[in-house]
Parts: structure tokens; sequence; C-alpha cells
């Protein structure tokens, strides 16, 4: 059974938690990982392999770089469950 | 900008740890001084699960997630957590010194490595393969990790060092930032040592080689330096890290000074990978060389925090090495085997041992022996056993023996301020 964004969303949240201690709310569409959220790559890369997991997804590394914000993360995981 | 004369005067003003006695470095001293055991029985199934012969560790007293945030439990092996926090509590105990960070070391050191770390990674790998693998590993198994964290956390820009001798590593990263500061590449050193390596393998691996002691059914009178009965190491975690200061720079900032680090000695055996040379030529000459560079004799040496791991051989080699610099001065020492109480926290020992030796000279207290309840009557020294003795007043001299597989001997003298 597919996510929904809302569940990806705060799915994506709690990885973001964990990783770099900000709470779960800090965690908005609208926030850019790098700008907003201060993630440096290695923390990026944990990210997307804790959200593969997670989501049962794959994100290869080329998509990684084009994943701006956090919306932009759940718009691609949204997609590529459907895939 | 201008480099500041070299001093010879190095003191000791922060002392940090978190051990099997206790989450900082005066509940480890009160538990040290009070004869007590940090060994104790593993609760988990790794003997049913890998028959393990050995069911019982020195684990760590309290748990570092109640002193870290989760994203550093997260991004940091063990080794490192135990490392940063006996790196935070000796930094505040130092007074938290402002000092340019081009003057600043950290020399941290660990036998091991971040061999959690780096079993997770493998068993990640071969259960699910490369993509799962977290992206933080290397920084998190590199050895030299909790030096490089702790430079981080301090900004410390004169060097980050991570000097690796099995189980002398905490002592010869004391004693390098010993040698910072006195050739002028620092004024301030945060340094030590610290171990993570309670896990199945390094266990069954230390079992393997025959040096572990096997008294389960009695865990906390297992580490018994120096008695009869003993049948070797019990392995211990944790870290202990000091603060060492130019004394120019202590006495200019009115910092608290414990003791003075008064000289390094340092030697190898090439004699064996594991076992001591029998003739103890080495820690003789690492003893000697302390002691010498110290500008001290044996005749001022009231104190020795032995390495004495418990096991049949190296206690012994031990005392012969001491009675052989010493001759009939070292009558006048009273030796603890601290390891009797912590159990032996490999790549952390020589710095806790120095920790211990520290708060020796500064109290005036040698803490005890536990468990000797039958002294082997080849023990050329006199022991501290089951009670703390009270050692001299006036200017006294103390050492701190660590030696490590490989053949690797490091004495630390330490002094009065």
């Amino acid at each position: 059974m597919a996510y929904t964004a809302q569940e990806i969303l705060e799915g994506l949240a709690e990885i973001v938690a964990e990783e770099t201690g900000l709470p779960t709310d800090a965690v908005a569409k609208e926030k850019s990982f790098t700008d907003d959220l201060d993630i440096d790559s290695l923390s990026m890369m944990t990210i997307v392999t804790h959200a593969e997991d997670k989501f049962g997804v794959r994100i290869p590394d080329d998509e990684v770089k084009n994943l701006t914000t956090v919306g932009d993360a759940v718009t691609y995981i949204e997609g590529a469950q459907a895939a | 900008m201008t480099a500041a004369p070299a001093s010879r005067d190095v003191v000791v003003t922060g002392l940090g740890a978190t051990t099997p006695l206790g989450g900082d470095a005066p509940s480890t001293w009160q538990a040290a001084l009070a004869g007590e055991s940090g060994a104790r029985t593993l609760e988990n199934d790794w003997a049913e699960t890998y028959g393990l012969p050995v069911t019982f560790a020195a684990t760590i007293k309290v748990d570092p997630a109640e002193r870290l945030s989760r994203p550093e439990t997260k991004r940091m092996d063990p080794s490192t957590q135990y490392a940063m926090i006996a790196a935070r509590e000796a930094w505040q105990d130092a007074g938290a010194p402002e000092v340019d960070g081009e003057r600043l070391g950290a020399v941290v050191s660990s036998g091991i490595g971040g061999i959690w770390t780096t079993l997770d990674g493998w068993d990640t790998l071969k259960e699910r393969g490369a993509r799962r693998m977290l992206p933080m590993t290397v920084p998190m198994l590199m050895p030299n990790s909790p030096a490089a964290y702790v430079s981080l956390e301090f900004g410390a820009k004169a060097g980050a060092h991570a000097l690796v001798s099995a189980c002398a590593s905490g002592a010869e990263a004391i004693g390098y930032g010993l040698d910072m500061i006195r050739t002028g590449r620092a004024d301030v050193v945060v340094c030590g040592g610290t171990e993570a390596t309670i896990h199945p393998m390094p266990i069954a691996a230390f079992a393997a080689s025959r040096t572990l002691s096997l008294r389960n059914d009695d865990p906390q009178r297992a580490s018994r330096p120096y008695d009869v009965d003993r049948d070797g190491f019990v392995i211990g975690e944790g870290a202990a890290v000091v603060v060492l200061e130019s004394a120019e720079h202590a006495a200019a900032r009115g910092a608290r000074v414990y003791a003075r680090l008064a000289g390094v000695g340092l030697s190898a055996d090439a004699y064996h990978i594991t076992s001591p040379d029998p003739e103890g030529t080495g820690q003789v000459s690492a003893m000697r060389r302390a002691l010498e560079d110290a500008d001290v004799t044996s005749r001022d040496v009231v104190h020795v925090n032995a390495h004495a791991t418990s096991t049949k051989v190296g206690d012994l080699t031990e005392t012969a090495s001491i009675r052989t610099l010493m001759g009939g001065e070292a009558d006048h020492v009273r030796l603890s085997a601290t390891k009797s109480m912590t159990g032996h926290l490999l790549g952390g020992a020589g710095a806790l041992e120095t920790l211990f030796t520290v708060k020796a000279v500064s109290e005036r207290l040698a803490p005890p022996t536990i468990n000797v309840e039958n002294p082997d009557p080849e023990l050329q020294v006199p022991l501290v056993r089951a009670t703390p003795e009270k050692l001299p007043d006036g200017d006294v001299v103390a050492v701190n023996n660590s030696f490590g597989f490989g053949g690797h001997n490091v004495a630390l003298v330490v002094t009065n301020a």
C-alpha cells in the first residue's frame, strides 16, 4: 500500500529529526535541506538511505541533487513508490 | 602569530572520565577509593548465541545517551561518544580556558578504534547490501575519530592526533600532549584515551588469546592483580581525558592545578608480539627515561599506578622491573593496581590510570587494589590492598606505567604542583 504525501512528510520529518536533532515540526515542505535545515552532504545521504528503507523506494544519487526542499523529496518519493 | 617559547613545566588543570565505576571523574575516583568493582554479568545472549566463554565485563556505568544528543549518538562510534563525554567534562573542569585555537591541541587515542561501527557495517553489507551502508560509516570507524571530534568540539587547530599502541595508547596520547607543549606547538592540549570493545567479536578474540579471566560465576572478584588465583584480565570500556597546560598559561589565567606532568618515557620491547620481555628491559628503560625526563630519581618515587592487568606473567614482570630499576628504594613505593576495580579499558587504561595518579598525588591517597586475598609470593613491591593508603606530605613523585600488545612501554611521571 502506498504512503500518502502526508505520511511521507511525517516519516521524513522523523528521519531528519533523528539525524539532525531538529524538532519534527521544523521539517516543513517548503524548507530547504541545506539552507534552512543545515544538512550537509553526508547527512543528506544518510537521510536518503533511511528514507529508501522506510518507504521502499530507490532514490538514485543523480536525483538527490534535485531534492532541494523537503517538499521535493516528498513529491519524489510519492512518485517513486507509484512506479 | 608569534609562537610562545617552549615551556618545560606542564600542569594538569582538568580531568574528565566516563568509566565502569562512574559517569564522571569525581564519581569514578570516589568509587575507586571505596574499592568498588565495575565488573558485571553481561545481560545478553552472546554466550548462548556465539559460545563466548566469558559472560561478564566492566561495562560503562552511565549510558552515553544520557549525556549526548540523539544525533551525536547516531554519528559517533561508542568509542568517540565516551571520549567526547570525558573531554567535555575535563574542559569544563579546567574552567573552559580561553585559548587561541592555533595554540590548542587534541590527542585522543583508542587502541582498537570504532569496532562497533566496523562490525555493524559488515553485518549491514552481508544482510542488506551496499545500498544500505550508512554514509557516516567511515568517519565513525576511523581510529582518529575521537581525536577529530574533540578537535572539532573545542576548535583545536594546533594538531589532532591519535597514537596507537594497544593498551598503552591512552598514556602515549598524554605523553604526546606533554611534548606538544614542551616543543612549543601548543599551550593547552586536551588528551586521553578511550575504548568501546564490549562486543562479542573482540571478546571472543581476546578469549582466544587466553588472556581473559574466566571467572564467570564471580565477576566482581575476577580482576585480581597480584593475587595468586588471578586468571586473566577483565575487559572494560570507557574513556578518560586530561587537560594539560603550560604552567605559564595556567598561572596567567589563575587556573586550579591538580599536579605537574613532569616526564614521559617510551620504549619498545622488540621481543614478542604479545608477551612482555621477561627480563623487563623495555619496561625498565621506559621508567628510567621518564624519571630522567622529569629530572627526579627513583628515590623520590612514592607511588606507582601499575599496568597490572591480572595476568599470570605480566603482573610479576612489572614488579620485577620496578625492583630492577629502583633496587631497595622500591620498598618506599605504594603500588596500586586499579584495574582490579575498573577492569582493563585497553586504549583508555593509560589515560584513566594517569587520572588516578594525578588524583593520588593531589589528594595524597594511593587507591586500593581489591581482590588480593593471597598476594603472589613473587610480588616485589609493597602493594596497597583493600583500603587507600596515605602518601607522604611534601614533594612527591608518582609513576603511571602502561604497556601494550606489541611491546609498547609508556611511563608517565606525575609530581605535586
